[in-house]
This record gives C-alpha cells, sequence and structure tokens, in this order.
C-alpha cells in the first residue's frame, strides 16, 4: 500500500456519480455499430465504381516520364551539389562531418582490412584480426563466445570475403560505438523528464517506422555516398531501439527502492550512478545487443550507397541474379549476425545481476573471477604478439587464397537451386501463378485502377472505420503527400502487394503464434526458430527467394513473409499467453472445448495483439517489399533503386521514398490507433 | 543503550532528552491533498467535505486531512488504518517523499516542510530513516554494502562505514550473511537488512511503513519481537505504520487510528481498547483479547462497604491478564494504586468479567 493515494486515482470510475455513466452506455453502443456498417458501406461502393470506372485517372507514370517535382528534386540535388563548395553550413557542419567518419572508416581500414599507398596488406594482418576479436569475445562474454568469433571470422576469409566482412565488422562498429555514446544519455535524459520523453519518443517512433530504404537517398544527397552516409543511415536504423531499451531499464528500476534511497539523502547523480545504472545495466547490454543487430542489418543495405562491406558482393550478385555468390555472401552476413547475436546476448547475460551475484559469492578457484582475469590478461598478451607477428610476416597478413570454401559453394549451391528449381519448378510455378492469380492481381487492379480519387476516398473511409477521426486525419495527409510525389499508381501497386503480404503474414503468425500460446512445447521448439529469423538481416532473406521464384513480384512478398512472420507470430503468441489463467481455468471448468477456448475466449482476448501484430507485420513486410524492387519486385522499391544508379532518375527515386514513408505512416497510424481502440474496448 | 550506537552525538541527545520537554516529531496541520489546485482547497468551506464529496465535487483526493500530533522522545508511536486510510501517504509526508500541500513537519525542532533541497537531504541523511514494506534493498549490492549505503551517500570514509555497518549486521542477526545479495535471502532476512540499513545512520527517528506485511505470520512475530528487542537496545523514537491492529497493540507506545485521511483517535492500547472514540474504532477493537491489552486502571471500581481492604497491592497500569492469577489466588480484594494514590479494588468477578466479556464478544 505505498502510495496508495497517489495510485487510486486513475480507478476512480468506481466514484464518480453513476448518471455519466449510464448516460454514456448508449453512445458507445452506437459507435460500435457504424463501425461495420461503413466498412461494408466503403467496399461495396468500391467495387462498383471501380467495375464502372476501371483504368480511368489512375494517375499512371511510365517509367521514365518525370513530373515537375521530380525535376525539381533533382535540381535540388545539383544546387546541393554546387552549396557543398560554398555553403557556410556544409563547410562548418557537414564537411567536416562527412570528413570525420570517413576519415575514421579509412583509418580502420588501413588498420585492419584494407592495403594502403604504403603497405601492399593491412597494419594489421589477419592472423591480428582473428585473435584480438577472439580475445574481445572473451573479456567481453566467455569462452564459449570466443570459440563462435574465432570459427565465424575464419570462415569468413575461407569463404573469399575477408575484406569485405572486416569492412562490414568495421562500419558496424563505429555505428554501434556512437550509438554507445549518443543512446544511453538521451534514454536516460528521457527517463528522468516526462517532458523529454513526450517530445524525443515520436522522433524515435518515426526513425523506426521509415523503411530504412526511404531515407538513403535524402543522406546520400547530404553526406556523399560511402561511409560517412552508410554510417549515419545506420546509425538513424539502430540508435532508437537503444534509446528506448535505456529509457525502459532506467524506468523499471523498483519505485521502492528508489523511494528508499530518496529517504536515505542521495542526491540526483548518487542515484543515478549508484542504484539505476548499476540496476538497468543487464536492459542497457541487451539494448546494445539490439543495437547491434539492426546496425548490421542496415550496414548491409547501406552497399547502395556505396557502404562498404558484404553488402555490396550481395547487392551485385541479385542485380546478376547470381545465386550461387549471394548465397555465399548472405551466408557470411547470416554468421556475422550469429556472431554478434550470441556474443552480445552472452555479455548481457554475464552482467545480469543474478551472474553477478553467483560470482561474487563463489570462492574464487578455476572458473572464479581470478582465474578470469589472469585470462584476459594472457589474452591481451597473446593478441599482441599475433598482432605484432601478422604486422611483420606477409603470410599471416594477406588471407590465404586456399582452402577456398566459397568457390565451391557457391557453384554447389548455383547447381542444387537449378536441380531443385528444375524438379519442383511445377509446383513453385503453381504456387507463384496461384497466390498471383487469385490474390496479388486482383488486389492490384483493385487499388491501382481504380480512379484515384476514389481510392483516396476508400482509404479514408477505412482509416475512418477502423482508426477513428485522428487515423483518418494522418490518412489525408499522407495520401495529400503520395498525391505530391506524383507515384499515385506505383505507392497502389506497393500497397496491393504489401497487402497481400500482410495479410498472408497475419494467417501464418495467428496459426502458428495461437498453437505456441497454448503449447510450452511448440512454443520451446518454434521460438528459437523464430529468434534466429529475426537475427538474420533483411537484405539476406531476397536470395533464397530469389533462388525459387526467380526476378517477380511475388520473391518479394516472400521474401517479406519470412521477414515479417516471426515478430507477428511471437506477438499473437506472447498475447494468447497473457490471457488470464483464471479465465481460462474459468472456461475450462464450464466445459470449453479446445476450439472454442481458441475462438471464444483466448482469440478475442489477445485481439489487441493480434492488431499489435498486423501492424508489426505490416511494417516490415512494407520495408521488405521495398527493398524487393531490387529482384523484380516493381512499385516504389524499383523507383529507388534506380534512382541511385541512374543519376536523371534521382528526382524520381527520391520521390518514390518519400511515397513509401508516407505509405508507411498511412499504414501505421490506421492499424496502431485501431489497436488502441480494440486494447480499449 | 549498547555499545553499537553510542557516539558523542547519541549520547548529547541523550542528555538533551533527559532535560529538554521538545518532542522527536512534531506534527501541525499537515495536508495532503492529490489533484490539480490542491493547495487553493484548503481554507476554503470546501476542506470540510468528506473524502468522497471532495472528490466529485473537485476531482481532488484528500489523501491526509489535517493531522497534527507529537511523538515523545523514545517513544514508539504507531499509526494504523486499513488501506486508503492514507497512513501511508502520512509517514512519506514526515520525510518529504511525498510533498505536503500544507502544514509543518518538526524533528527534532528542525521545520522539515521548510527546509531546503540540500538542507532536506542532510535532513534525511542524518536525523531519519525509513523501513519499506518491500525493503527497497539494492539487488546488485552484498547484504554489508546495502547497510553501508546510507553512509556511503554521506560521504564517510569506506573502513569507518563498514566497520559502522558490520555492527548493525550483527545487531540485527545476520552475522555470516554479510556477503550474500538480497535475492540469496528469505523475506525475513531481507527485512532484518533494511533494519540495520536504517540504524547504520544513526537517526534520531526511523520510521517503518508497514515493514512486516509482506512477511508471513511467524516470521512476523519473530520481526515484531526483533523490534521490541531494537527498542529496548537502542531506545530510537519509532513512527510505526500498520494496518494489523494485534502489531499496533503489540508494539505501540501509543496509537493513531486514521479513516479516510483523518484522525479518528489517539491513545494507549488500553485507552483504544477500553474507551473506543467511535464505532469505527469500536468495531475494529471488538475482536482484541481485553485482558492482554487493558490494564487494571479500567477495571478497577471503588471498594463497597464494608469490603475488605487489607488484600495485596497492585499497580493500575499492570495488563489484565497479568494481573489475573494473583488476583484470583487472592482472597481478599486487590487493591489497586496509581503510584502512592488509592484508586479503589478489584475482586475475582472484575477480572471474569472482563475475560468472559471477549468470549461472548
Amino acid at each position: 500500500m505505498s502510495a496508495t493515494a497517489v495510485r487510486e486515482r486513475p480507478t476512480g470510475p468506481a466514484a464518480r456519480p453513476p448518471a455519466t455513466t449510464r448516460a454514456s452506455r448508449p453512445r458507445i453502443s452506437v459507435r460500435r455499430h457504424w463501425r461495420p456498417f461503413l466498412l461494408g458501406a466503403v467496399v461495396v461502393l468500391w467495387l462498383v465504381l471501380w467495375a464502372v470506372l476501371k483504368g480511368t485517372q489512375t494517375l499512371e507514370l511510365g517509367g521514365a516520364e518525370k513530373t515537375d517535382f521530380h525535376l525539381w528534386l533533382n535540381s535540388v540535388r545539383d544546387s546541393f551539389d554546387a552549396a557543398r563548395s560554398n555553403s557556410a553550413v556544409f563547410e562548418y557542419v557537414v564537411q567536416p562531418l562527412t570528413d570525420g567518419l570517413n576519415g575514421l572508416v579509412a583509418f580502420l581500414q588501413s588498420l585492419f582490412s584494407q592495403p594502403s599507398a604504403l603497405r601492399p596488406v593491412p597494419q594489421v594482418g589477419w592472423l591480428g584480426v582473428v585473435v584480438l576479436l577472439a580475445w574481445l569475445a572473451f573479456a567481453l562474454a566467455g569462452v564459449r563466445s570466443m570459440l563462435l568469433v574465432g570459427a565465424c571470422v575464419l570462415l569468413f576469409g575461407f569463404f573469399g570475403y575477408w575484406q569485405q566482412s572486416i569492412d562490414t565488422l568495421v562500419v558496424t562498429f563505429v555505428a554501434v560505438g556512437l550509438c554507445a555514446i549518443l543512446g544511453p544519455p538521451l534514454g536516460i535524459w528521457m527517463a528522468r523528464s516526462r517532458r523529454v520523453s513526450a517530445i524525443i519518443s515520436p522522433v524515435l517512433d518515426l526513425m523506426q517506422t521509415l523503411p530504412s530504404f526511404a531515407y538513403l537517398a535524402p543522406l546520400a544527397l547530404v553526406f556523399g555516398i560511402g561511409p560517412a552516409a552508410a554510417i549515419v543511415t545506420t546509425i538513424i536504423y539502430s540508435l532508437p531501439p537503444l534509446v528506448r531499451i535505456t529509457e525502459h531499464g532506467i524506468r523499471n528500476v523498483s519505485p521502492t527502492t528508489l523511494e528508499a534511497v530518496t529517504s536515505m539523502g542521495g542526491t540526483a547523480w548518487q542515484t543515478l550512478t549508484k542504484v539505476q545504472l548499476p540496476m538497468a545495466r543487464r536492459t542497457i547490454v541487451v539494448g546494445i545487443n539490439q543495437c547491434t543487430m539492426a546496425a548490421l542489418s542496415m550496414a548491409t543495405i547501406a552497399a547502395l550507397i556505396n557502404g562498404p562491406g558484404l553488402g555490396q558482393p550481395v547487392l551485385q550478385s541479385l542485380q546478376s541474379l547470381d545465386v550461387g555468390s549471394a548465397f555465399v555472401s548472405g551466408l557470411a552476413i547470416v554468421l556475422m549476425a550469429i556472431m554478434l547475436d550470441r556474443t552480445t546476448t552472452a555479455a548481457s547475460e554475464r552482467s545480469g545481476i543474478e551472474a553477478r551475484v553467483a560470482r561474487g559469492t563463489s570462492a574464487g578457484g578455476f572458473r572464479g573471477p581470478r582465474a578470469r582475469r589472469v585470462g584476459v590478461i594472457a589474452g591481451a598478451v597473446i593478441a599482441a604478439v599475433a598482432i605484432y607477428l601478422s604486422h611483420n610476416y606477409l603470410a599471416l597478413a594477406k588471407f590465404p587464397a586456399s582452402p577456398d570454401l566459397g568457390g565451391p559453394l557457391g557453384k554447389a549451391v548455383s547447381a542444387a537451386t537449378n536441380w531443385t528449381v528444375g524438379t519442383f519448378s511445377g509446383f513453385t510455378g503453381w504456387l507463384k501463378d496461384t497466390i498471383t492469380t487469385l490474390l496479388v492481381n486482383p488486389l492490384e487492379s483493385l487499388l491501382a485502377q481504380s480512379p484515384w480519387w476514389v481510392m483516396a476516398l476508400v482509404l479514408l473511409g477505412i482509416a475512418l472505420a477502423l482508426g477513428g477521426r485522428r487515423a483518418a486525419v494522418a490518412a489525408a495527409a499522407c495520401e495529400a503527400v503520395i498525391l505530391g510525389t506524383g507515384l499515385w499508381n506505383e505507392s497502389m501497386k506497393t500497397l496491393a502487394t504489401t497487402l497481400v503480404a500482410t495479410l498472408l503474414v497475419v494467417v501464418a503468425a495467428v496459426v502458428v503464434g495461437v498453437w505456441m500460446g497454448r503449447s510450452r512445447l511448440a512454443d520451446a521448439i518454434i521460438r528459437p526458430v523464430l529468434d534466429a529469423f529475426q537475427t538474420i538481416p533483411s537484405f539476406v532473406y531476397l536470395v533464397p527467394a530469389l533462388a525459387l521464384f526467380g526476378p517477380t513480384r511475388f520473391t518479394a512478398i516472400v521474401a517479406a513473409l519470412a521477414y515479417g512472420v516471426p515478430i507477428a507470430t511471437k506477438l499473437v503468441a506472447d498475447g494468447i499467453r497473457g490471457v488470464s489463467p483464471t479465465t481460462v481455468e474459468a472456461a475450462e471448468s464450464m466445459g470449453t472445448t479446445g476450439w472454442q477456448m481458441v475462438s471464444k475466449v483466448q482469440v478475442p482476448m489477445s485481439r489487441a495483439a493480434v492488431v499489435l501484430a498486423a501492424n508489426q507485420g505490416l511494417l516490415y513486410v512494407l520495408s521488405m517489399v521495398v527493398v524487393g524492387g531490387l529482384v523484380g519486385g516493381g512499385g516504389l522499391g524499383y523507383l529507388v533503386v534506380s534512382g541511385f544508379s541512374q543519376g536523371q532518375l534521382f528526382g524520381k527515386g527520391l520521390a518514390a521514398g518519400i511515397a513509401i514513408t508516407a505509405l508507411g505512416i498511412m499504414l501505421d497510424r490506421i492499424t496502431q490507433h485501431a489497436a488502441a481502440r480494440l486494447g480499449r474496448a | 543503550m549498547t555499545a553499537p550506537t553510542l557516539d558523542p552525538e547519541t549520547s548529547r541527545r541523550a542528555a538533551r532528552r533527559a532535560d529538554s520537554i521538545e518532542p522527536a516529531l512534531k506534527v501541525e496541520g499537515l495536508w495532503k491533498i492529490f489533484g490539480a489546485k490542491a493547495d487553493r482547497i484548503i481554507g476554503t468551506p470546501d476542506e470540510h467535505l468528506s473524502r468522497k464529496e471532495l472528490q466529485s465535487r473537485t476531482g481532488c483526493l484528500a489523501a491526509v486531512k489535517d493531522v497534527s500530533f507529537e511523538v515523545a522522545q523514545g517513544e514508539v508511536f504507531v499509526v494504523m488504518g486499513l488501506s486508503g486510510s492514507g497512513k501511508s501517504t502520512l509517514v512519506r509526508l514526515l520525510t518529504r517523499l511525498i510533498e505536503p500541500t500544507a502544514g509543518t513537519v518538526r524533528i527534532d525542532g528542525e521545520d522539515v516542510t521548510q527546509a531546503g533541497k540540500a538542507q532536506l537531504r542532510a535532513l534525511r541523511r542524518n536525523h531519519m530513516a525509513m523501513v519499506f514494506q518491500q525493503f527497497g534493498l539494492l539487488p546488485h549490492r552484498k547484504v554489508i554494502d546495502n547497510v553501508a549505503y546510507g553512509l556511503e551517500v554521506r560521504g564517510e570514509p569506506k573502513a569507518k562505514r563498514l566497520a559502522r555497518a558490520q555492527e548493525m549486521v550483527d545487531l540485527v542477526g545476520l552475522s555470516g550473511y554479510e556477503g550474500s545479495f538480497p535475492d540469496q535471502l528469505s523475506g525475513g532476512m531481507q527485512q532484518r537488512v533494511g533494519l540495520a540499513r536504517a540504524l547504520a545512520v544513526d537517526p534520531q527517528v526511523l520510521l517503518f511503513d508497514e515493514p512486516f506485511s509482506a512477511l508471513d505470520p511467524l516470521i512476523r512475530r519473530d520481526m515484531q519481537n526483533e523490534v521490541c528487542r531494537l527498542h529496548e537496545e537502542v531506545g530510537k523514537t519509532m513512527v510505526f505504520i500498520t494496518h494489523d491492529l494485534q502489531e499496533a497493540l503489540r508494539l505501540g507506545d501509543r496509537i493513531l487510528i486514521m479513516r479516510d485521511g483523518e484522525i479518528v483517535q489517539i491513545g494507549t492500547p488500553a485507552e483504544v481498547v477500553a474507551n473506543p472514540a467511535d464505532d469505527y474504532v469500536r468495531d475494529f477493537v471488538s475482536d482484541v483479547p481485553r485482558s492482554h491489552v487493558l490494564t487494571l486502571r479500567y477495571v478497577v471500581r471503588p471498594a463497597h462497604d464494608g469490603e475488605s481492604l487489607d488484600g495485596p497491592v497492585m499497580q493500575a497500569n499492570q495488563i489484565v491478564r497479568d494481573a489475573a492469577r494473583q488476583v484470583l489466588a487472592s482472597s481478599l480484594p486487590v487493591r489497586v494504586y496509581d503510584d502512592d494514590r488509592f484508586l479503589g479494588v478489584v475482586d475475582d468477578e472484575d477480572i471474569l468479567r472482563v475475560v468472559v466479556a471477549e468470549e461472548g464478544a
């Protein structure tokens, strides 16, 4: 009953005079009725208008056609390029930042991965790098992580991607390092001040909602293509989780403990350093883990703006449809993801209070803290020796060309793919055609062939019915932006693909999620698989999808499924699991069958989780559908990609990025408001 | 007074206690109203509204309403009420963990309510310490470092604070556990750590916010005995919050009963049981075994004419239960004295009436 009075206040309705309750009841029931009615009316009207007006006023724009807006963006780029040399902002802010980041990356590259003008090999050779990374893993996490890291780094070399792998690590480390400097202070500040939190939270929301594809072009415009832009993009993408998790960790320090500490007269600084930070340490390291995984994912995509690293070979082989090479470089990224994830997870477990408790009370011995300290120091000496040797001996500096695992593996995968495609082409082709003709084509025709004003009104009506007035306002604003970009038709095509993929994601998530939520065994088996899928950078999903289905819209849908299903499934499973066991027990005591339990108790009670899963699924799918532009996905993603490669299409690509953003925000707002409404009801 | 807490400061205070009549804690007209513009309610006719009316009219919640009391040096003062009565808010107002809306709190003559930030911190560091229901220990620190925390924040050198913390760990009977982490201890032991932490700073006033509610009944009894023992050993002034009447009667020199943020009654355990201020308190104390609480003072009656006045002599502050055997064993009525003043007599029937009445209740 600590601070009872404060907590009791929000539960006031019982104390409120009954008159208001009675008055508001009929209004609520009316509100519930008109929404499905509106939705039905909108759909019927839409179908009628589509049938009558199909193909008119669709605002279609040919491949090379450009609107004034696109040309204007082109000219903006040109003036940016011109301003680079004679604007104060560029000269004193952007340029030093760009040079600093580029210089830092170049310095680390000359140290670890790339030959410099003075040396044909980097300063530290492969042996030094391997031992150094293994030692870092040992010092931060433990013996198992050390072995994993050593093995993975060697495999990068044997795959034939030594230099690109180390480049990726350099970019990831620089980005994570900067995030670690920026993120925790920001998170702490947000945790201490509700106002700061209220201001920064929406910014983080936006950073997380934006499909990463959308802000590549504007950043390249400011920072030029290359490492600097790659690092800034990566930070934008990977900073929000760290900030949020830090804030959460600091906020979640037990209020009783804080009260106790305050009652003893600690200063704010003492409370922060002696209580809040130590208690939130584990959580903050989890934030570093999330941040690292996001950074790796983005660092590979940044290959599109010439970021160095493993993204380059993946991108090249995707564009030349070379599945074998794409697979090998993709595999290197996956290995790197696993290595970073396991190491940072082990580090966070080590920093947990339980682990510290166990260490603090174990009395030394072989595994005790002292033995470990000796091991870390010995490791440092070994690493120093390895670095020295690899600096001086060519054989230890240049990664050996043999044994070459990458070449044969690539060939084998190509052969296997050819065989699979040849053998199962009947099935894969049938699957592709069925879904394309039954779902994708009709929906795309419905969305993209309707006159634009019909579509605009339909979307507004749906937003109003599902999400309420505020969602409708957001939808209207986003529609205006999309119209302004001149890419309405392309946006509707992308929307159609996104909706199909999301539908499939939600169906899969509900089926698997309900199963997981009801069966501990299923959960124990499936959850690690989903976790593994989530650690893989999004880029890599395109490879197997491309291998099986060739360059089509459907490939993007399959990749989007693989990307979106894990998160959505976990949300549904947690929602089902979160249904009060008492309620389940009560329902069971009344003789409910298994199916009734699912359909009448568990799913209805976790519908907010299902809608949230749809929301997350949508955003993940959208970002993947857009990336699918690389492998024939068409729509906005294709425009973004061609904007990078062809100078005169830059403006159109940038406009496509803006349209993607608007589309993402519109979908996010509608589903968020719908989730909030359902959560309340 | 035992050795561990005897430092010059304490003995000086002990001396002052003897010759001054300054109360350890003095609370006057203390208010806490939660809600927007809460401070504007005090002084208007609205302040007399009941809690419910006030909430429906202004949306504000009066958690503590115009509370005044004094706690003498070395006294154990218990605040009792059901959940929602405002007792936890009250104890937090005393150290301004919650800011009071109006009123003053003085600890040893120092005004807590007027203190600036630094002064308040100094007061918290040196003059009062609190024990919490959910313990509020630091899970990442060993027991000894938890106990030393209060000394650490006020900047005592490491060797000194660890020595002091060790003394406190020994005092609360946790010797041998100083290297453990809180998670490794049972609830009762964790609360002993909380107790040691509060004692370590050698405060004038110890505040307890339902410290034993989270413990199971047997451990709770144990801890109550522990508090009694510590009070005898260190003689601190204590303000003890509880919702458990038995606990209040066991520990309290005086009891303050709260309801809806207001004081219903202040008195010694016997006063409260013998003369409940209203039906609310009467209802509360109806289950109390009266013979365990009442003293002879509440049973004594004038001698009848011709009644023998040669029986044994007993003091008025004797608890009935303790006196019963002697009274029943004596063939003559027992004479009851308050020091040297003759109050009257008590015979077998008077004692049995107290015992039997509670059976019937």
